[in-house]
């Protein structure tokens, strides 16, 4: 446990710098992109004044960002990059190799909406397009979350074996100061041992990395790639319980507000819509409904049995997505996967899709009132695309 | 033939072996096979330089053909020649025949 504490008022791209900085990364790839910049000019602004010993390469695309932070932490050093909306589409093609090749990258996501129209505002619209890549992902709810979750990715990363994305709001969350209480670096140090990796590129240990498999070799592979996603849930609960132990703070996989005896539920992802569907609990809880909220942070490996927990008492419950998975059966990626969680446990109750906070739509309190109402007096198994003016 | 499972392989499919793909034989495909007629051969190299895989094996030494001496010779290596035809289809004298592989 840490002797003094250091708290400071910091915008979530500050914290998730600090952060990196407190995990003495070897070498940060970075690009410019809205809103994730702030977080990759704090660190090199770390890098020049010598308080952070990494190498800073300059990049001339995400792509070729996240290609560099691979070579990097192919070669065993510790890596970060971070990037959002088009930034992550452009290097999707190397979310696959990153986690497919087992580094342990560990990149900042402060989400933003995807064009067209061009958006620079906030939704989880990029997030949920790299949800399949293999990916720890993360989703933060506060800056101190940003914080505490990018030194806990670093540790399970280099567990696992796997590459880890921690998003989080882009501006609502990127660019809102908070206090955040910084831990002392040597005991983050501590914290964040280098292990022995299997395999790195070392001349004295020439081995071949990213080559070509057969038809005879290919699944193989893969499969032990989504072993390894789904047993790396018992990481991610570990860590977070040795860092609680540590520092102070620990999260879960799955945070639960007011659900102890709640009839109905909000679903969701991401500081914004956690905190309005709080303040709209104890609102609905005013006027004598019993609502809770349940909040998604880690979203791959998705906690499936920690999700149906939590909603095992309600009688009927929403699931609030900020992104649009055209044409599929409903359209909000979360309640997909909870809609699929169900589905294999037998569980079945009505549970809404309501899709806000698209482009950063503001979700009023109100709004998120409404859907409580909307669950008790008419319960049912639709989508509803709510603030937006049809 | 058995082959390694899953939880057998090092993770990220990596080789951990250097230099293994040197026992990856890798003409199986091939169909129609290059053979050299050494009668017609002038050594100008031409199959040497063009054969993409580089499977035309220049042999150093005193060879006595059709009363002609050369210090080369020219052969073939079967285990990775892909069967192509590009040194057929170069060669200058038509000493290079393309027969089809035994079925």
């Amino acid at each position: 446990m840490q002797k003094t504490k250091l708290v400071e008022a910091l915008t979530g791209n500050y914290a998730a710098a600090y952060a990196v900085k407190a995990s003495d990364v070897d070498v940060i790839a970075v690009y410019p992109i809205t809103p994730q910049t702030t977080i990759v000019e704090k660190l090199s602004e770390f890098v020049a004044n010598g308080e952070l010993n990494a190498e800073l390469i300059h990049v001339e695309s995400e792509h070729s960002a996240l290609s560099a932070v691979v070579g990097a932490s192919a070669a065993g050093a510790r890596v970060f990059t971070a990037t959002s909306s088009q930034g992550l589409e452009l290097a999707h093609e190397i979310l696959h190799i990153a986690s497919a090749m087992r580094l342990p990258i560990v990149m900042a996501v402060p989400t933003r909406a995807l064009s067209a129209p061009i958006s620079i505002h906030n939704d989880y619209g990029d997030v949920m397009n790299a949800r399949d890549t293999g990916w720890i992902i993360y989703i933060a709810a506060s800056a101190q979350e940003v914080y505490d979750t990018i030194i806990q990715a670093y540790r399970v990363a280099e567990t696992a074996n796997l590459p880890a994305m921690v998003a989080y709001d882009g501006f609502l969350m990127s660019h809102t100061v908070e206090p955040v209480e910084l831990n002392d670096e040597e005991e983050v140090r501590k914290f964040l041992p280098r292990p022995l990796r299997p395999y790195t590129l070392n001349p004295k240990r020439p081995v071949t990395m990213g080559p070509l498999a057969s038809p005879d070799w290919y699944y193989e592979f893969k499969y032990q790639q989504a072993t390894a996603l789904r047993e790396a849930y018992k990481v991610v609960k570990e860590v977070d319980a040795l860092y609680g132990e540590k520092f102070g703070r620990s999260y879960g996989v799955v945070e639960t507000y007011r659900m102890e005896d709640a009839d109905y539920a909000i679903v969701t992802y991401g500081g914004a819509a956690y905190g309005n569907a709080k303040a709209a609990a104890d609102m609905a809880r005013e006027r004598g409904i019993a609502a809770g909220v349940v909040r998604i942070r880690l979203y791959r490996p998705f906690p499936s049995m920690d999700v149906l927990r939590a909603l095992e008492g309600v009688k009927a419950f929403a699931v609030l997505d900020r992104a649009i998975m055209f044409g599929s059966p409903a359209e909000g990626p979360l309640y997909k996967d909870i809609a699929t969680a169900m589905f294999m446990h037998g569980v079945d109750k009505p549970a809404v899709n309501i899709i806000h906070g698209i482009g950063q739509r503001t979700m009023y309190v109100e709004d998120m009132y409404k859907i409580y109402t909307m669950l008790k007096e008419r319960p049912s198994k639709e989508v509803v695309f709510m603030g937006v003016r049809v | 033939m058995s082959l390694p499972k899953a939880s057998e392989l090092p993770i990220g499919a990596v080789i951990p072996e250097p230099g293994s793909t040197r026992r990856n034989k890798t003409a199986g495909w091939r169909t129609l096979k290059p053979v050299i007629h050494d009668d017609r051969c002038v050594r100008c190299q031409l199959c040497w330089l063009y054969c993409p895989e580089g499977t035309i094996v220049e042999i150093k030494g005193v060879f006595k053909v059709n009363g002609r001496t050369y210090d080369t010779k020219y052969e073939i290596n079967y285990d990775y020649c892909k069967g192509c035809g590009i040194c057929a289809n170069e060669c200058p004298t038509k000493a290079i025949e393309m027969v089809p592989e035994a079925p």
